[in-house]
């Protein structure tokens, strides 16, 4: 990590303490997650208490305090999935990864996470890998998706 | 581009725009929502962009990514214009004929225009589609049109002449009473009158006020406020710079979630390019008037949907309602007096402008104005955005825009106004929809997710799903909210497992009850609706599952067995293969059976099952049927011979 670059979101920001969360969420999108280190350097830089930073870093969800994995597995479980079957779609991921959501497999390949709505309704049950939508998935097709990312 | 200095100056500067358009210049509008996106609409944009190069014909015809038009089920949706031809569901395969026939010979490309499945009866215009006919589409209708990263775009198609309007020809309290006259109730769930917020703000003493879009949609199955602010995010920031004006406020913020990354990039977008053409930042349009916008992402909470959580969020704090003893209207943002309204609701407010409130008055009901959106989404054949008047009924929404459920299923509930609603069962399909309305059967309008299940949906689970979304996503302040929402969500849990024990309905609704009566917020206050409206409607399902240990629409996991029917089997082999448990046995011409001590009911063999042989079969509070006997699994075919 750089702590350089840490300093130069804070200033992208203003350095203002009301910034806090839109500073978190620049470093979380390019390290994918919060080092301790640098929630140190943003409480110093913004003057804010390290415990008020750990509440935010732990009451969102868009934020990780632990390193993710090279691939990040999003099981859209929206209403319009649910119906649609995402809850076994779900399961079957787990087995297949051996992860639960919220969790990095030892190998650091995927990190699991379970989303409410990707807004492709149409497509469900969605199942979104690094940024890609696979529509329509079912049961039988989760380990082709799967295996496609290594 | 210099900046505007006056009303006449835009109308100029839009005259000179529209001149430089020939209307009858072939333009291609290729749909780049999210749900077409994930079609791959953004590799057909380049071919046809590439294949408009290779033909030549870069100067004469103007392709475009747009904002969503609503038909996500259909998708990627081509709009060719000025005939205002229709493709749906067009790949990179199609450009070239769509570029030969339709743009170079004026014919219309048949296979690629919608087919009703039910008459076979053809459709080219949008307007001739079923799925649109029936609908009002005020602001979803100009998504199609532009190009949501063109500020001249919007200006072309009347943009910011309702800011023209209200800044220099009408008085600040004259905007607040047209809204006010007009009757908008909120958009974004609690269906407040937006007039009224506005006076409030207005008459209170503090000089510095603020206003703020609430992008942060929250609502599983609710994709509306996305399609807006991606596709036409021009016409929600008009919005708000007008209430800005109206109610004296210099600055204003748009809190949209991190989760939509395009909504974020294009509302930021919209933003530089007001603050360039001048109907942003000091004395705009030579009116006197100041204003910025600030875009705040919000780092994934669902409660921040809530209006004082959001401006808790806002601060930089985590987001956590606050007490409304004063209104936010008053102490808002920074205890200030502070106008907070949804996405769709600002980008009503140029229309109000613009037509007058009478206008906006002719559509809806008494007690709800104007057309709404719905997101149509679950088991429906027409999944998309729907934009009605208010006051149409559920039934017309479902079967005539929608096309009914599809695979012949039977309807069994809609379930509108997302976690904190309520499920609407069959017998009410002819209520007219509004506020009050579904209020009054349980349910709420919310901001317009409209679910729609069908006779596989178990409803115990439906209930069971949003409570524990509830019970993640509480904040944790109020302890009705957080504990109640837990000891709920375990006991909705064991019933769909088969652990539900006599009296676990009353336990529900005496928990139900304390946290209606003592939580703080919205969220707690209607989290017990999925359970409540549910029991109102579908208590025999409740009581098949506590008593019976029986799930009727044969969905809950640990209730359900699958089961090959040895008649119909003929040893295809195909579950076999895929079973992820290993869990069937069979061979060549030897009839499968499933080994229920393996089998995790992953429901595999029943989707792989051919439809023409249709054996795995499930059942749920009765004995499966004992397995076949091995010596009489082998099935003896008939000669294939001639």
């Amino acid at each position: 990590m750089d702590i350089e670059r840490i300093d130069q979101i804070v200033d992208e920001h203003g350095r203002e303490a009301d910034s806090l969360i839109q500073v978190l969420l620049d470093i979380q999108s390019e390290y994918h997650w919060l080092p301790k280190a640098a929630l140190q350097r943003v409480s110093e830089r913004l003057r804010v208490p390290m415990t008020r930073v750990q509440h935010i870093a732990t009451f969102y969800k868009a934020f990780s305090v632990v390193p993710k994995g090279r691939h990040e597995v999003h099981v859209c479980l929206g209403t319009a999935c649910h119906v649609r079957g995402a809850p076994r779609i779900l399961d079957s991921v787990e087995d297949l990864t051996g992860i639960h959501p919220g969790e990095t497999d030892l190998e650091l390949k995927f990190s699991l996470e379970t989303v409410n709505c990707l807004g492709c309704c149409a497509l469900g049950p969605v199942v979104e890998i690094d940024g890609k939508a696979h529509g329509k998935v079912t049961t039988a097709e989760t380990p082709k998706i799967l295996e496609q990312y290594k | 581009m210099a900046l505007l200095h006056s009303p006449e100056e835009l109308e100029r500067f839009r005259r000179d725009l529209c001149d430089k358009k020939d209307p009858d210049m072939p333009r291609i509008s290729v749909c780049a929502g999210a749900g077409c996106l994930a079609y791959g609409a953004a590799e057909l944009i380049e071919s046809f962009k590439a294949e408009v190069e290779k033909q030549g014909l870069a100067a004469k015809v103007d392709t475009k990514g747009t904002g969503c038009p609503g038909f996500c089920e259909r998708g990627p949706v081509v709009v060719i214009y000025p005939e205002e031809i229709c493709y749906l569901g067009v790949g990179p395969k199609d450009v070239p004929e769509i570029i030969e026939q339709t743009i170079k010979g004026k014919k219309v490309v048949e296979r690629l225009v919608y087919t009703d499945p039910n008459t076979g009866e053809k459709a080219s215009r949008e307007s001739e589609i079923p799925f649109y006919k029936l609908q009002t589409r005020t602001i979803l209708s100009n998504n199609i049109k532009i190009d949501s990263k063109s500020i001249d775009d919007y200006l072309s198609i009347g943009g910011y002449s309702a800011l023209a309007k209200a800044l220099s020809w009408m008085t600040a309290e004259e905007v607040v009473d047209e809204v006010k006259k007009s009757n908008i109730r909120g958009r974004g769930g609690g269906g407040f009158p937006a007039g009224r917020k506005w006076e409030g703000s207005r008459d209170a003493p503090e000089k510095i006020k603020y206003v703020i879009v609430n992008a942060d949609e929250g609502d599983p199955g609710a994709f509306m406020d996305r399609a807006l602010l991606e596709g036409n995010p021009h016409s929600v920031l008009e919005g708000l710079i007008i209430g800005g004006y109206a109610i004296g406020a210099r600055e204003g913020y748009v809190y949209v979630r991190q989760e939509y990354p395009l909504a974020v990039k294009n509302i930021k977008l919209a933003i530089k390019q007001a603050e360039e053409y001048g109907f942003l930042g000091e004395n705009i349009l030579g009116s006197g008037f100041d204003f910025t916008v600030k875009v705040h992402q919000g780092a994934g909470a669902f409660v921040c949907g809530e209006s004082t959580a959001l401006m808790t969020a806002l601060e930089g704090r985590a987001g956590e309602p606050r007490p409304k003893y004063v209104r936010s209207n008053v102490k808002g943002l920074w205890n200030r007096p502070t106008v907070l309204n949804n996405v769709e609701t600002w980008a009503n407010v140029p229309f109000i402008i613009n037509n007058g409130a009478d206008w906006f008055t002719q559509f809806g009901t008494e007690g709800s104005k104007g057309t709404k959106i719905f997101s149509l989404v679950g088991k429906i054949t027409n999944t998309g955005l729907v934009e009605v008047p208010m006051g149409i009924t559920l039934r017309e929404i479902i079967y005539e825009i929608g096309g009914g459920i599809p695979g012949g299923k039977k309807f069994k509930a809609v379930q509108t106004g997302g976690p904190s609603g309520g499920c609407i069962p069959e017998e009410l399909l002819d209520l007219q929809v509004d506020f009050d309305a579904l209020t009054e059967a349980g349910s709420m309008m919310g901001s317009g997710g409209m679910i729609v299940m069908d006779e596989d949906t178990c409803m115990v689970d439906v209930a069971r799903y949003f409570i524990r979304f509830l019970t993640d996503e509480s904040c944790g302040k109020c302890v009705p909210c957080r504990e109640g929402l837990r000891q709920m969500d375990k006991i909705l849990t064991n019933i769909t497992e088969g652990r539900g024990k006599e009296g676990d309905i009353e336990t529900l609704e005496e928990l139900s009850e304390l946290a209606i009566d003592a939580s703080l917020c919205a969220l707690g206050k209607s989290a017990p609706n999925p359970f409540l409206s549910t029991l109102r409607y579908f208590r025999d399902e409740y009581e098949a599952h506590i008593k019976d240990k029986r799930c009727p629409a044969l969905s809950c996991k640990p209730l359900i067995s699958h089961y090959i029917d040895p008649s119909k089997c003929v040893a295809c082999m195909i579950c076999l293969r895929k079973c992820p448990s290993q869990g069937i046995t069979g061979g060549k011409n030897l009839i499968h059976v499933i080994d229920q001590d393996k089998c995790n009911n992953c429901g595999t063999c029943l989707e792989v099952c051919p439809p023409k042989f249709g054996a795995v079969r499930k059942f749920s509070g009765e004995p499966v049927p004992a397995a076949l006997p091995e010596d009489q699994r082998k099935i003896v075919r008939k000669s294939k011979s001639k």
